[in-house]
């Protein structure tokens, strides 16, 4: 038995009105991210140097730059969301919590888009 | 407006269990490595830079005290996944008893302790040297 109404059932949305969105995003990015960041992490320790010819040799390869641009926004978006969490839980200040909210969107929003600008100039711009 | 209680109500647990630990650490981490996407960033738009600003920002980034800070974006890397897929296998609706969970607690402790270890390890022994 359910004290729920059929339309609130229907809708999803419990008390929060958004329903699971925040936890199923950060649940989905945190899937992808056990792989991505293995990838990422090994990937860089495995280079021969880290020098610029071997670097944008490496970024350049087709898969290297899809996979770096997947786990950019990937990181940048689970990292927002459990940044998120924390200043709501801590900043109790409403005034404090709004700015430092805007202030974690700025900075994720700047971090994926200079990240994948980057990745991008260099798959697709010629050899310096 | 009156005060009323937010959430979490930090005052009515007892701080000195094992699952407040975990959870303190697992959130460190992570903003640990939220701030290690600006170290990403900054190393990802020196190679969009081309080769002399990459040459410089190299420079930087395999100083001594950046060595330091990729030591502890490796320990946070190591706490954070372990202690994520923790979470994930919590998600499903497994090893949520008391016993069970504490078993974990100290699985990922011993497990990301290791992983750490053969990471660090790895950087500071490869071949190429920094970073």
């Amino acid at each position: 038995m359910t004290l729920r109404s059929p339309l609130g059932r229907a809708i999803g949305a419990g008390s929060a009105k958004e329903g699971v969105h925040h936890w199923w995003t950060q649940r989905l990015s945190a899937v992808a991210l056990v792989f991505l960041s293995i990838w990422f992490v090994v990937s860089l320790l495995s280079l021969p140097a880290h020098d610029y010819p071997t670097v944008s040799a490496w970024m350049r390869q087709g898969w290297t730059a899809v996979l770096l641009i997947v786990f950019v926004l990937t990181a940048a978006w689970h990292s927002q969301l459990g940044v998120r969490v924390v200043v709501e839980d801590y900043v109790h200040d409403s005034g404090m919590k709004f700015l430092s909210l805007a202030l974690v969107t700025f900075f994720h929003v700047a971090v994926a888009v200079a990240g994948v600008f980057a990745i991008l100039k260099v798959a697709l711009g010629g050899a310096v | 407006m009156a005060e009323r209680p937010l959430s979490p109500h930090l005052s009515v647990y007892r701080m000195y269990r094992y699952s407040v630990l975990t959870s303190v650490s697992n959130r460190l981490s992570g903003i640990v490595l939220s701030v290690g996407l600006i170290v990403l960033v900054y190393w990802l738009m020196a190679v969009a830079g081309g080769a002399l600003a990459y040459a410089h920002a190299l420079a930087i980034l395999s100083s001594g005290i950046f060595k330091i800070i990729y030591l502890v974006l490796l320990a946070a890397f190591s706490y954070h996944l372990l202690a994520g897929i923790r979470h994930l296998v919590w998600d499903t609706g497994r090893g949520m008893e008391r016993a069970q969970s504490q078993r974990s607690a100290w699985l990922i402790g011993v497990l990301s302790l290791l992983l750490f270890a053969g990471l660090a390890w790895w950087m500071l022994c490869r071949a190429g040297g920094a970073p």
